[in-house]
């Protein structure tokens, strides 16, 4: 068990001790972490590892059976849960758009639940659909209209609408094929360091956690087994599991690179 | 026909009240109800049981099965309250079930981004899961609609007026034009609401603004003009002096009788008088006691029989209106005005040749070849007292037993599909159909003289109305009474014309 030791003055996100399970089923033990301002971090591992119920812990769509949550300073604990979840933008997997709303409607709602004005939020939905380069033809549309690289700009939209400080991401891209998945990690990858977001970022893709992330929580069995920068994970490895999986994109290039270089025998093995 | 018309929109009027109250009600029953139960697990299999077990209590008994119970509790147990309580009851199932199904088919991922976003459970249900489930609840309103527009058709019997009315006078004077247009207005009716929620729906979930609008609109005006038309209808009369109600059961001569007696009425103390048709026979029984009717004929024998429970023919015809009389008075406070001059007795036919080829005068010549005979008869006359007497005196026992309509007997016993029947000693269609009636030489039927009776109200408070009615006393004898009958059933007159005419030959007289 690795706990985080970058303790440099308060974090903008604090996890200390945090453990739930369901029906008697531990989904996640003890995991403390603490993210900076303007840091992006990263949870990896296999299905079922609990890195999606963690992120969940963090604005209390789920509630931990034990430990507690710091965001800003301030114990989540003690806010209403409805107003914490409106402070922290959120990107659901599979995106979670409202399908009997359109676009527009679907970015206004952070920005309508904290009771903006009609001309302000027209004017703000205008500018994150621009900020996530989203045509504003496409604003009047239902979510079901639009291709699925373009619901989850959507999405993305929608949790920074209300210029949230932190960011929460659950397998954002997952679902996407590969060169839309590649564009949106890109124009996301500028985003947050344009707005300095804080986020937490579920994937069991390595890679994309390796591009993306400041640093990388690796879970296992509910368990956080390392949380390092990519660099230093790679270097020093917790176990050889860790190792094995922090090494994946690499002996998949390798793969791949092996095949597509000339000369070298088709379907060789390293 | 042209009369038919001019009652067209009084009844759709009453109609639209019945289905829209009860619809409106239902919607704002089960809605919430529904958002109930898919909140609260554990109230669903209850909830939806209980509906369900509604469901499958027969309209028709349901709508009866209202009259006493509201009787109990002290309110109106006949018109339009029970007619739609029975309907709101109807219209839940429907539209509870598919509010449930609604909600629970939101798909998950979307209530939890709306948690996610921090809206409230109230926000959530607002804005995402009943704009969500809104096809499946509408699919359920629509159809409560049709249900409770076709139901709202029943509620005649209990004295509530609807397009019913049509249907039920149309089937007991075999006048097929009038179920037509009952029917065809109901239908009309349920196409047009149906239409009004579908487009209603429409309007919402692609936030038409204007559609809703006009739906909203037209289902304002229709239930202005549908409820105005109430006001209109009971402002002149006002509370004072109310119509004068004559009651009508469900057979031909029951409407000719309550038209005879209202245009009496009429003409002779100048005051408003409606006939409120179709009643269920201790329906009409239980409303005059309660005030609820004001007038109504019914016969010495069924009163001897039904409601003073006794048994035999009571000794002859004036010792049974006296003791009947004298009942009604100190156990209802029931006047009994007058007998009209004739009876409409229970009797048993066959046909011409049937009595000649088995030689059959009397009801023990028909016990001695019932085995071999079916006999039909109305809906009520095996469970009423005057069967099991005739049972037992005669020891009568039919190869078969047949119940159905009493508009049908005659058509079957014509068409050899029976070969004896209860007939109505006043009806037309005995002389018509050259049916043979059988003495009933052993006296187990009462006699049965059509009496006028005034409700406890109308005796003490309109003394002017009952002598008015009391002036018909004796005026209509049997040979009278079936020719009525026979230019309803067999002329295709109806029921007031031939009353105004009844009326002016009297007046000749």
């Amino acid at each position: 068990m690795q706990t985080d030791r970058s303790t440099d003055g308060g974090g903008m996100i604090e996890a200390t001790g945090l453990s739930c399970s369901y029906g008697g089923v531990a989904a996640v033990v003890d995991v403390s972490f603490r993210v900076e301002q303007g840091e992006l971090l990263a949870l990896v591992g296999d299905s079922g590892c609990g890195k999606t119920t963690t992120l969940k812990m963090i604005n209390r769509l789920v509630e931990p059976d034990a430990g507690c949550v710091l965001v800003d300073g301030r114990d989540t604990a003690t806010l209403e849960p409805h107003a914490l979840r409106r402070s922290i933008g959120y990107v659901f997997q599979g995106t979670g758009l409202f399908p009997h709303l359109t676009v527009a409607e679907n970015v206004a709602v952070p920005l309508r639940l904290l009771g903006w004005a009609r001309e302000r939020v027209a004017e703000r939905v205008a500018e994150v659909l621009s900020l996530v380069e989203l045509d504003a033809s496409q604003a009047e549309r239902r979510p079901a209209a639009l291709s699925g690289g373009q619901q989850q700009r959507v999405g993305v939209a929608r949790a920074l609408a209300a210029s949230p400080r932190v960011m929460l991401l659950d397998e954002p891209f997952g679902a996407l094929d590969p060169l839309t998945r590649d564009r949106l990690q890109q124009s996301f990858h500028a985003l947050r360091h344009r707005l300095g977001l804080t986020a937490v970022f579920v994937t069991h893709d390595v890679a994309e956690a390796v591009v993306l992330a400041d640093r990388v929580g690796v879970m296992r069995a509910g368990r956080l087994v390392q949380i390092d920068t990519p660099d230093a994970i790679a270097r020093r490895p917790a176990d050889a599991d860790v190792e094995r999986l922090i090494d994946t994109p690499r002996r998949q290039a390798r793969l791949v690179a092996a095949r597509l270089e000339p000369g070298e025998p088709a379907g060789g093995t390293p | 026909m042209s009369e038919v018309l001019a009652q067209l929109p009084a009844l759709l009027a009453a109609h639209v009240r019945l289905s829209l109250g009860a619809l409106a009600t239902g919607v704002l029953l089960a809605v919430p109800l529904g958002v109930a139960v898919s909140r609260v697990r554990a109230l669903e299999a209850p909830v939806l049981g209980l509906a369900g077990v509604i469901q499958t209590v027969p309209a028709l008994a349901l709508l009866a099965g209202m009259v006493p119970l509201l009787s109990a509790l002290g309110l109106p147990g006949i018109g339009p309250l029970p007619a739609l309580l029975a309907l709101v009851l109807y219209s839940l199932l429907p539209i509870l079930r598919n509010t449930v199904a609604g909600l629970h088919g939101v798909d998950p991922a979307v209530i939890e981004a709306a948690r996610g976003l921090g809206m409230t459970p109230s926000q959530r249900l607002r804005q995402v899961e009943l704009p969500l489930a809104l096809s499946v609840i509408v699919a359920g309103v629509r159809t409560a609609t049709v249900w409770t527009v076709g139901m709202a058709t029943l509620s005649t019997p209990v004295g509530a007026p609807s397009l019913g009315n049509f249907i039920f006078a149309g089937l007991q004077t075999r006048n097929t034009s009038l179920i037509v247009v009952g029917c065809a207005a109901a239908a009309g009716l349920a196409l047009a609401l149906d239409g009004l929620v579908r487009l209603a729906a429409h309007a919402l979930a692609s936030r038409r603004r204007g559609l809703l609008l006009g739906t909203g609109a037209a289902a304002v005006m229709l239930a202005a003009w549908a409820f105005g038309s109430l006001v209109v209808a009971a402002s002149p009369a006002g509370s004072a002096r109310r119509p004068v109600v004559v009651g009508a059961k469900t057979f031909t001569e029951q409407y000719v009788l309550s038209e005879v007696l209202a245009a009496v009425v009429r003409e002779r103390t100048g005051r408003e008088a409606r006939t409120l048709g179709s009643l269920g026979s201790t329906v009409a029984f239980d409303a005059l006691r309660r005030d609820e009717i004001d007038l109504y004929v019914d016969y010495t024998g069924t009163l001897w029989a039904t409601v003073m429970g006794r048994r035999g023919s009571g000794g002859g015809r004036e010792q049974v209106t006296r003791a009947v009389s004298r009942f009604l008075r100190d156990e209802a406070g029931i006047t009994l005005v007058a007998p009209l001059g004739f009876e409409n007795a229970y009797c048993f036919a066959v046909r011409r040749e049937t009595a000649e080829s088995l030689k059959l005068r009397t009801l023990s010549d028909l016990a001695s070849r019932a085995a071999g005979l079916s006999l039909a008869s109305d809906y009520e006359f095996f469970s009423r007292e005057e069967w099991r007497a005739v049972e037992r005196t005669y020891g009568l026992a039919f190869r078969e037993r047949r119940t159905m309509d009493p508009s049908l007997l005659y058509q079957a016993i014509a068409a050899r599909q029976v070969d004896a029947i209860t007939a109505y000693s006043s009806d037309g269609r005995i002389d018509a159909l050259g049916l043979a009636v059988l003495e009933d030489d052993r006296h187990a039927i009462p006699p049965y003289d059509a009496v006028v009776l005034a409700s406890p109200r109308l005796a003490r408070e309109a003394p002017d109305v009952v002598a008015a009615v009391a002036s018909l006393g004796g005026a209509i004898d049997a040979a009278r009474m079936r020719a009525l009958n026979r230019l309803v059933d067999e002329q295709r007159s109806t029921p007031r014309a031939v009353a105004a005419e009844f009326l002016g030959e009297l007046r000749a007289r």
